[in-house]
């Protein structure tokens, strides 16, 4: 059974009944569509990030340091970095602090950029929104996907032992220990709560005025309007796709409700998936500010090297879905 | 009262450094308020995480950067 099947119920009594419009018309379609998708990805989005913010309480950035620079296996620590990514909270304000507090920590500078490209890359919003648009399928395709990239990049990072290019002032850095705070179940739930509210809260415009424009698309727009430029055959649409994300990191929730559009209209999958992806894992904010400690040099491998591993998953999932 | 708001020259930072100095205004607070971008003040305190808010040299738990939150934390109960 549909979990969604009672929110499809109240998009139909609130689109045809309370608001009296006609079923089956492009109004009727784009109105039903703007209720049912708005309602379920605010849902999923409450219950989703109180739960990995409540998994995130355990594992505090300083753990994580500290833990991430014993570790003594090449590859596996690159894929560890990867997975804590996943639950990290990750705003590019933080990631310079995290860089440094890495490095200083001993963890190598590979293993670091593991974490670093798995952190923003896989988030909460990005799962929520491809669960609620696509399915659990696709949502665990890009979350296995975006591991797999982080894991790869981090290592080949590693291999260019490319340590020269990081600015010499953050090997200098000293700091202290901070003290762990001990917290009880209700502080992590007061955590996870506070924290849900206030993304929510950022969020919600966003998604509302995406899922409207994807409504609107999905009740006026033909079907096959995009077949053409972003189907499958088109070979040059996956390095276009990544090109186009790398501007527009701040409106990730924006974005995937229109990109589910997109996909209606004839995009293919593989390059939907690399829209999104660079849209989170390539941000220009995110580059300059990691310009205070990389050397242009390191930044430009960096970007490259996921990008090109985001490039190779769009053609991949354009050849198998 | 000296409270610091240190960042790494993002919006949020400049965000909550500007609501710092609003609350200050609004209660009537004596501090001083100082605003900085050099990430290694961060780091040498042991923290990972930006912006932090430092009171009297001490890193102050923040649950959000809302103007509640931050009045809560500067105050601590008493305004």
């Amino acid at each position: 059974m549909d979990i969604f099947a009672p929110i499809q119920w109240l998009a139909d009594w609130l689109a045809y009944s309370v608001l009296n419009i006609i079923k089956d018309t492009p109004i009727g379609n784009t109105v039903n569509f703007f209720i049912y998708d708005s309602i379920k990805i605010i849902l999923l989005l409450a219950v989703i990030i109180f739960v990995i913010s409540y998994i995130r309480s355990f594992f505090p950035a300083e753990k994580t340091k500290k833990f991430l620079s014993k570790a003594k296996f090449p590859i596996l620590n690159n894929l560890l970095a990867a997975l804590i990514g996943i639950v990290t909270p990750f705003c590019s304000c933080s990631a310079v602090p995290l860089f440094i507090g890495f490095v200083e920590a001993g963890v190598p500078l590979g293993v670091t950029f593991s974490f670093l490209i798995s952190a923003p890359m896989v988030n909460e919003i990005a799962l929520v929104l491809l669960w609620g648009l696509f399915g659990w399928k696709i949502a665990l395709i890009y979350i296995i996907s975006g591991v797999i990239i982080a894991t790869i990049a981090g290592w080949i990072i590693g291999k260019l032992k490319l340590e020269k290019w990081v600015e010499e002032f953050v090997y200098k850095i000293k700091s202290v220990e901070a003290d762990e705070k001990k917290q009880t179940v209700k502080d992590r739930i007061d955590y996870a709560k506070k924290y849900t509210i206030s993304i929510v809260k950022s969020v919600w415009p966003y998604i509302l005025i995406g899922v409207g424009l994807g409504a609107l698309m999905h009740g006026y727009a033909p079907n096959d309007l995009l077949i053409k430029y972003a189907g499958p055959n088109n070979f040059f649409a996956v390095p276009l796709a990544v090109l186009i994300g790398i501007p527009l990191y701040s409106n990730a929730a924006g974005t995937i409700p229109i990109v589910s559009v997109l996909i209606d209209k004839g995009m293919a999958m593989g390059t939907a998936l690399a829209f999104m992806m660079a849209v989170t894992a390539l941000s220009l904010p995110e580059f300059i500010i990691l310009k205070k400690v990389l050397k242009p040099k390191l930044i430009i491998v960096y970007a490259s090297i996921v990008g090109a591993g985001i490039i190779f998953t769009g053609y991949l999932f354009n050849l198998l879905i | 009262m000296k409270i610091s708001v240190l960042g790494s020259g993002c919006a949020t930072c400049k965000k909550l450094y500007e609501t710092v100095e609003y609350v200050v205004k609004k209660e009537g607070i004596d501090a001083t308020v100082e605003y900085s971008d050099d990430v290694r003040k961060i780091v040498e305190l042991g923290l990972m995480r930006s912006p932090v808010l430092v009171i009297n040299g001490k890193p102050v738990d923040l649950q959000s950067t809302s103007e509640k939150d931050v009045k809560n934390a500067i105050c601590s109960g008493n305004c």
